[in-house]
Protein backbone atom coordinates (compact mmCIF):
# COMPACT_ATOMS: atom_id res chain seq x y z
CA UNK A 1 0.00 0.00 0.00
CA UNK A 2 2.93 2.10 0.90
CA UNK A 3 4.73 1.69 -2.15
CA UNK A 4 1.28 2.07 -4.43
CA UNK A 5 1.16 5.50 -3.16
CA UNK A 6 4.45 6.41 -3.22
CA UNK A 7 4.83 5.33 -6.52
CA UNK A 8 1.34 7.46 -7.63
CA UNK A 9 2.90 10.44 -5.69
CA UNK A 10 6.30 10.44 -7.91
CA UNK A 11 4.27 9.98 -10.92
CA UNK A 12 2.39 13.13 -10.53
CA UNK A 13 5.57 14.95 -9.89
CA UNK A 14 6.67 13.69 -13.10
CA UNK A 15 3.34 14.54 -15.01
CA UNK A 16 3.69 17.83 -13.23
CA UNK A 17 7.16 18.36 -14.41
CA UNK A 18 6.38 16.91 -17.86
CA UNK A 19 3.56 19.25 -18.95
CA UNK A 20 5.49 22.84 -16.83
CA UNK A 21 8.39 22.00 -19.18
CA UNK A 22 6.35 21.48 -21.92
CA UNK A 23 4.64 24.48 -21.63
CA UNK A 24 7.42 26.65 -20.67
CA UNK A 25 9.45 25.44 -23.34
CA UNK A 26 6.34 26.45 -25.97
CA UNK A 27 6.65 29.65 -24.37
CA UNK A 28 10.00 30.41 -24.55
CA UNK A 29 9.74 29.50 -28.01
CA UNK A 30 7.13 31.94 -28.67
CA UNK A 31 8.96 35.04 -26.92
CA UNK A 32 12.00 34.39 -28.96
CA UNK A 33 9.98 34.16 -32.05
CA UNK A 34 9.14 37.75 -31.26
CA UNK A 35 12.38 38.71 -30.39
CA UNK A 36 13.40 37.76 -33.81
CA UNK A 37 10.49 39.41 -35.35
CA UNK A 38 11.00 42.38 -33.54
CA UNK A 39 14.80 42.80 -34.88
CA UNK A 40 13.42 42.19 -38.65
CA UNK A 41 10.53 43.40 -39.60
CA UNK A 42 10.68 47.08 -40.88
CA UNK A 43 8.33 49.44 -39.05
CA UNK A 44 6.69 49.99 -36.04
CA UNK A 45 3.55 48.62 -36.75
CA UNK A 46 4.71 45.02 -38.75
CA UNK A 47 7.15 45.14 -35.21
CA UNK A 48 3.53 45.35 -33.21
CA UNK A 49 2.52 42.02 -34.75
CA UNK A 50 5.73 39.98 -32.79
CA UNK A 51 5.93 42.25 -30.02
CA UNK A 52 2.07 41.83 -28.99
CA UNK A 53 0.90 38.58 -30.47
CA UNK A 54 3.48 35.73 -30.24
CA UNK A 55 5.12 37.23 -26.96
CA UNK A 56 1.40 37.26 -25.10
CA UNK A 57 0.69 34.16 -26.53
CA UNK A 58 4.46 33.31 -25.49
CA UNK A 59 4.07 34.68 -21.68
CA UNK A 60 0.84 32.67 -21.24
CA UNK A 61 2.09 29.27 -21.96
CA UNK A 62 4.92 30.14 -19.46
CA UNK A 63 2.13 31.26 -16.80
CA UNK A 64 -0.40 28.32 -17.30
CA UNK A 65 3.02 26.12 -17.04
CA UNK A 66 3.97 27.21 -14.05
CA UNK A 67 0.50 27.45 -12.49
CA UNK A 68 0.38 23.84 -12.95
CA UNK A 69 3.19 23.05 -11.81
CA UNK A 70 2.21 24.51 -8.35
CA UNK A 71 -1.10 23.13 -8.74
CA UNK A 72 0.32 19.53 -9.34
CA UNK A 73 3.13 19.47 -7.07
CA UNK A 74 1.95 21.02 -4.12
CA UNK A 75 -2.20 21.38 -4.62
CA UNK A 76 -1.51 25.01 -4.25
CA UNK A 77 -4.06 26.97 -5.94
CA UNK A 78 -2.21 30.61 -6.42
CA UNK A 79 -5.45 33.23 -7.10
CA UNK A 80 -3.06 35.80 -7.26
CA UNK A 81 -0.93 33.78 -10.38
CA UNK A 82 -4.71 33.53 -12.20
CA UNK A 83 -5.37 36.72 -11.87
CA UNK A 84 -2.09 37.47 -13.54
CA UNK A 85 -2.81 35.37 -16.44
CA UNK A 86 -6.01 37.76 -16.72
CA UNK A 87 -4.66 40.67 -16.46
CA UNK A 88 -1.69 40.04 -18.93
CA UNK A 89 -4.02 38.11 -21.48
CA UNK A 90 -6.24 41.95 -21.20
CA UNK A 91 -4.12 44.12 -21.17
CA UNK A 92 -1.03 43.06 -23.31
CA UNK A 93 -3.49 43.66 -26.92
CA UNK A 94 -4.64 46.72 -25.36
CA UNK A 95 -1.32 48.41 -24.76
CA UNK A 96 0.27 46.94 -28.36
CA UNK A 97 -3.11 48.93 -29.95
CA UNK A 98 -2.58 52.37 -28.06
CA UNK A 99 0.72 52.12 -29.01
CA UNK A 100 0.17 51.70 -32.49
CA UNK A 101 -2.42 54.20 -32.44
CA UNK A 102 0.29 56.80 -30.98
CA UNK A 103 2.50 56.15 -33.07
CA UNK A 104 0.41 56.30 -36.49
CA UNK A 105 -1.21 59.77 -35.01
CA UNK A 106 2.55 61.01 -34.30
CA UNK A 107 3.33 60.46 -37.88
CA UNK A 108 5.47 57.92 -37.73
CA UNK A 109 6.03 56.68 -41.35
CA UNK A 110 5.27 53.17 -42.50
CA UNK A 111 7.78 50.93 -44.59
CA UNK A 112 8.34 51.48 -47.90
CA UNK A 113 7.46 48.39 -49.05
CA UNK A 114 3.54 48.81 -47.46
CA UNK A 115 1.39 48.53 -49.95
CA UNK A 116 -1.47 50.17 -48.67
CA UNK A 117 -3.15 52.74 -46.11
CA UNK A 118 -6.72 52.44 -45.81
CA UNK A 119 -6.61 54.85 -42.27
CA UNK A 120 -5.06 57.58 -44.14
CA UNK A 121 -8.23 57.55 -46.57
CA UNK A 122 -10.20 56.81 -44.27
CA UNK A 123 -9.23 59.42 -42.38
CA UNK A 124 -9.64 61.94 -45.26
CA UNK A 125 -12.50 61.17 -46.49
CA UNK A 126 -14.07 61.47 -43.00
CA UNK A 127 -12.58 65.04 -42.66
CA UNK A 128 -13.48 66.36 -45.85
CA UNK A 129 -17.37 65.27 -45.55
CA UNK A 130 -17.17 66.56 -41.78
CA UNK A 131 -15.91 70.04 -44.06
CA UNK A 132 -18.80 70.47 -46.31
CA UNK B 1 16.75 17.45 -17.17
CA UNK B 2 13.76 19.65 -15.47
CA UNK B 3 16.36 21.84 -14.62
CA UNK B 4 17.79 22.35 -17.56
CA UNK B 5 14.98 23.01 -19.54
CA UNK B 6 14.32 25.78 -16.97
CA UNK B 7 17.69 27.42 -17.13
CA UNK B 8 18.15 27.00 -21.03
CA UNK B 9 14.73 29.06 -21.34
CA UNK B 10 15.82 31.77 -19.10
CA UNK B 11 18.89 31.75 -21.26
CA UNK B 12 16.23 32.07 -24.31
CA UNK B 13 14.35 34.84 -22.40
CA UNK B 14 17.55 36.59 -21.25
CA UNK B 15 18.42 36.86 -24.99
CA UNK B 16 15.33 38.36 -26.10
CA UNK B 17 15.48 40.94 -23.43
CA UNK B 18 19.08 41.63 -24.97
CA UNK B 19 17.22 41.98 -28.67
CA UNK B 20 15.04 44.46 -27.23
CA UNK B 21 17.05 46.61 -25.21
CA UNK B 22 19.71 46.58 -29.11
CA UNK B 23 15.80 48.04 -30.31
CA UNK B 24 15.37 50.47 -27.46
CA UNK B 25 18.82 51.92 -28.16
CA UNK B 26 18.50 52.00 -32.18
CA UNK B 27 14.47 52.30 -32.81
CA UNK B 28 13.93 55.21 -34.51
CA UNK B 29 10.78 56.33 -33.45
CA UNK B 30 9.74 56.87 -30.01
CA UNK B 31 6.85 54.30 -30.99
CA UNK B 32 9.69 51.44 -31.14
CA UNK B 33 11.26 52.15 -27.99
CA UNK B 34 7.79 52.34 -25.64
CA UNK B 35 6.76 48.84 -27.56
CA UNK B 36 10.16 47.54 -27.31
CA UNK B 37 10.05 48.27 -23.58
CA UNK B 38 6.39 46.92 -23.12
CA UNK B 39 8.08 43.80 -24.48
CA UNK B 40 10.60 43.62 -22.01
CA UNK B 41 8.30 44.03 -19.26
CA UNK B 42 6.23 41.00 -20.61
CA UNK B 43 9.47 38.81 -20.86
CA UNK B 44 10.24 39.79 -17.17
CA UNK B 45 6.99 38.51 -16.16
CA UNK B 46 8.01 34.95 -17.75
CA UNK B 47 11.60 34.76 -16.57
CA UNK B 48 9.99 35.60 -13.26
CA UNK B 49 7.50 32.93 -13.42
CA UNK B 50 10.68 30.30 -14.63
CA UNK B 51 12.35 31.84 -11.32
CA UNK B 52 9.52 30.74 -9.27
CA UNK B 53 9.54 27.11 -10.32
CA UNK B 54 13.10 26.84 -10.65
CA UNK B 55 13.42 27.51 -6.40
CA UNK B 56 10.25 26.45 -5.71
CA UNK B 57 8.74 29.53 -3.97
CA UNK B 58 5.51 30.78 -4.40
CA UNK B 59 6.76 34.08 -2.79
CA UNK B 60 7.19 35.55 -6.36
CA UNK B 61 3.62 35.21 -8.05
CA UNK B 62 2.87 38.36 -6.22
CA UNK B 63 5.54 40.22 -7.99
CA UNK B 64 3.95 38.59 -11.90
CA UNK B 65 0.49 40.43 -11.06
CA UNK B 66 2.18 43.64 -9.83
CA UNK B 67 4.57 43.65 -12.95
CA UNK B 68 2.41 42.75 -14.93
CA UNK B 69 0.23 45.97 -13.85
CA UNK B 70 3.04 48.56 -13.70
CA UNK B 71 4.14 47.38 -17.18
CA UNK B 72 0.66 47.64 -18.23
CA UNK B 73 0.15 51.26 -16.78
CA UNK B 74 3.69 53.14 -17.62
CA UNK B 75 2.81 52.24 -21.66
CA UNK B 76 -0.26 53.39 -21.57
CA UNK B 77 1.25 56.56 -20.12
CA UNK B 78 3.65 56.80 -22.74
CA UNK B 79 1.31 56.13 -25.74
CA UNK B 80 -0.41 59.45 -24.23
CA UNK B 81 2.48 61.05 -23.92
CA UNK B 82 3.59 60.27 -27.80
CA UNK B 83 0.02 61.19 -29.13
CA UNK B 84 -1.21 64.75 -26.94
CA UNK B 85 2.35 65.58 -25.52
CA UNK B 86 0.77 65.44 -22.02
CA UNK B 87 0.36 62.22 -19.78
CA UNK B 88 -2.76 63.75 -17.26
CA UNK B 89 -5.27 66.25 -19.53
CA UNK B 90 -6.43 69.04 -17.46
CA UNK B 91 -9.60 70.47 -18.54
CA UNK B 92 -9.78 74.46 -17.47
CA UNK B 93 -10.16 76.11 -20.23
Amino acid sequence: MQDILKEVLSLSALTSEVIAALLILIGTFFSFLSAIGLIRLPDVYTRSHAASKSSTLGVLCTLVGTFLYFLITDGYFSIRLLLGIFFVFLTAPVAAHMICRAAYRSNVKLAEVSVQDELKTYLTQNSASSDS
Amino acid sequence: MFNFILVASLFFLTLSILVAIYRVIKGPSTADRVQALDYIGINLIASIAIVSVLLHTHAFLDIILLLGILSFVGTIAFARYIERGVVIERSNK
